[in-house]
């Protein structure tokens, strides 16, 4: 106790000046109460329902552990043993890894080209906002719905709108060397409106200094935009790369809603095979060490993301 | 370099943050060619929702019939609709979700401003941690948390109650530093002259903290309600029970219920997606803030 109220006396706190010596220590302890009951209800949730199922799930992968109660014993790494050599998860891993490559190029892309479009300062701006950006606000089900139904192979709009320039029919869910596109076209339509409202944001926060200065030196639009816009965006670009690519690698709801992995398992992502391992194949533990080779993967991007951002801050 | 980010604002002067600087007006060919663009993208956007409501509002032979129209042959009908509201529970699901996304947005505010303000202003010992403790947990991907979550649900004995949807949906690590961020900016010497009076903690975050961020808490709970909102994973897992599904989990159901029937499912398709839009058209400005605030700083 008085050894730490001395040294609390030395480190002066910077933010907080208390009022005046004599209270100070005393406001100190009362800090470190106050502290920690102002984190209480958000640490009592944080432990219950994070911390908790990540150690007992990872406890879990260890087990031989079944929906049916069944072999709750340790069995040591032998599911992740037997998950490096099942061809089913590579299956679906190499299927997330493809959504997320061909998925992140478009969504990050054409928000890019949307901002740029309303960044000129079109009229009726919360129109195009709103058109662009609405679809953000469904639900995986609608969506899924809706692209559903145009990409019907009989009566879908877009194969009637194809046939018109004598395009065949293609069966956008059915065929499995379309499949994953079709999915990542709804994931377009879907989500690009996030990405393109950051992009906007951080245009608009360019000096407009910057585009006058470069409008006196004779720079047209486009070399405007590629000489000024597009660096003065790169942090943003960056942040949104990665975060499109956490995005798309948890990629479940729209396709198991649109072609519940099919046709053939070749849309089926890693968070699928995680659920269908535990839910219908009730192996929980299987599935738990599943999750954990999918967190492992997750935990790589981000930590490049860290490594990424805090170059560029530093 | 200066980072744009939209969390500069001070609380006492919030940015106008999306108003559009409208510089020269010259009615060029490029600035049409860009008002072109713009609307054939804004119109590819559209056609979804144009084809669901036309499809909503046709017979079902017209919406099964093989040759697709804009102009059913026999008319536009409200058939659909009364069918989904006769036959299904649109309206008991969408009260389902609202008051449980309203509980989760309730929850994660509280509980995540008290810590936001404990990160930001109180100086404690065991800080330190705590802050690298939850900025970890920001990567922690919820699918990989479905399976111990569901036994620990079954053990807590809470599958198949209100409560399976809500308890796991309060943690938002990322929304505690959007909101401390937001709290490092206010000026301390407002607290000083509470301190003097020996104002509780407790007093000032609630009497001088939490009334200067009304704009941030704003973005926080929108963000975190259209999360819930729409979140189908964790309430598919948590619920079978037909009374709580959610409205994305619901229509779930309906799909493999009624096959097809595809004029039903494009009305319960519009109605579930009516009030978010509705939402949106009244709270535009602070859903892009949102967005945008959020966004950015929640990396």
């Amino acid at each position: 106790m008085s050894s730490s109220t001395l040294s609390r006396q030395t480190s002066q706190p910077r933010t907080t000046p208390g009022p005046g010596k004599a209270g100070l220590s005393l406001r100190r302890s009362r800090d470190n109460l106050n502290g920690w009951a102002f984190a209480t209800p958000f640490l009592v949730f944080f432990l219950v329902f994070l911390v908790w199922p990540i150690l007992y799930g990872f406890y879990m992968s260890l087990t031989g552990k079944s929906l049916t109660g069944a072999n709750d014993s340790l069995i040591g790494f032998a599911n992740y043993a037997e998950a490096f050599a099942d061809a089913g998860m590579w299956r679906s891993l190499g299927n997330t890894l493809y959504f997320t490559v061909i998925s992140t190029v478009p969504l990050v892309l054409v928000a890019l080209v949307m901002a740029a479009l309303l960044n000129i300062g079109l009229p009726a701006q919360w129109l195009w906002r709103l058109s662009y950006f609405a679809p953000f606000l469904l639900a995986s089900t609608v969506v899924s719905l809706f692209f559903v139904w145009m990409y019907n192979p009989q009566l879908g709009l877009i194969n009637d709108f194809l046939s018109k320039f004598g395009i065949p029919k293609v069966g956008w869910l059915n065929d499995p060397n379309v499949a994953m596109w079709s999915i990542v076209i709804a994931t377009l339509w879907w989500t690009v409106g996030f990405n393109f409202l950051l992009y906007l944001a951080a245009m608009q926060n360019i000096p407009v200094q910057h585009y006058e200065a470069a409008s006196l030196d004779g720079a047209g639009p486009w070399r405007q935009f590629f000489s000024i816009t597009l660096p003065q965006l790169t942090p943003t670009t960056v942040m949104i790369v990665l975060l499109q690519i956490l995005a798309s690698l948890k990629v479940f709801d729209q396709i198991y809603q649109m072609t519940a992995g099919g046709p053939g398992g070749s849309t089926r992502p890693v968070v699928q095979y995680i659920f269908e391992t535990g839910f219908t194949g009730y192996r929980l533990g299987y599935s738990a060490a599943i999750s954990y080779i999918f967190f492992g993967l997750i935990v790589l991007v981000s930590a490049l993301q860290f490594v990424i951002t805090r170059r560029r801050s530093a | 370099m200066a980072t744009p980010t939209l969390t500069r604002s001070t609380p006492a002067a919030p940015t106008t943050a999306l108003k559009i600087r409208q510089p020269r007006k010259r009615l060029t060919v490029g600035r049409v060619a860009a008002v072109v663009v713009a609307a054939l993208i804004a119109v590819l956007w559209l056609i979804p929702f144009a084809w669901a409501t036309v499809t909503a509002f046709k017979s079902e032979a017209d919406a099964s019939a093989s040759k697709v129209s804009w102009f059913p042959p026999s008319g536009f009908t409200f058939d659909a609709f009364v069918n989904v509201f006769q036959a299904g529970n649109i309206p008991l699901w969408t009260w389902n979700s609202l008051y449980t996304s309203a509980a989760i947005t309730a929850i994660t505010l509280v509980i995540s401003a008290l810590m936001a303000y404990a990160l930001s202003r109180i100086e404690f010992k065991g800080k330190k941690v705590l802050m690298v403790v939850i900025i970890a947990a920001i990567i922690v991907p919820p699918p990989v948390l479905m399976i111990p979550l569901f036994y620990q649900m079954l053990a807590f004995k809470m599958i198949d109650t209100s409560w399976a949807i809500i308890l796991p949906q309060v943690i938002h690590p990322a929304m505690v530093f959007v909101l401390k961020k937001f709290f490092d900016q206010i000026p301390h010497e407002l607290e000083e002259a509470a301190v003097m009076d020996g104002a509780s903690r407790l007093r000032i975050f609630l009497q001088i903290i939490l009334p200067l961020s009304r704009p941030i808490l704003a973005a926080v709970a929108i963000f975190v309600f259209i999360g819930a909102w729409n979140n189908f994973l964790w309430p598919f897992i948590s619920t079978n029970d037909d009374s709580l599904l959610t409205l994305p989990v619901g229509l779930q159901t309906i799909k493999s219920a009624y096959g097809v029937q595809y004029a039903q499912n494009m009305a319960s398709a519009l109605l579930a997606a009516l009030p978010l839009i509705v939402v949106f058209l009244f709270f535009q400005r602070q859903i892009i803030k949102g967005v945008a605030t959020t966004g950015l700083a929640g990396t």
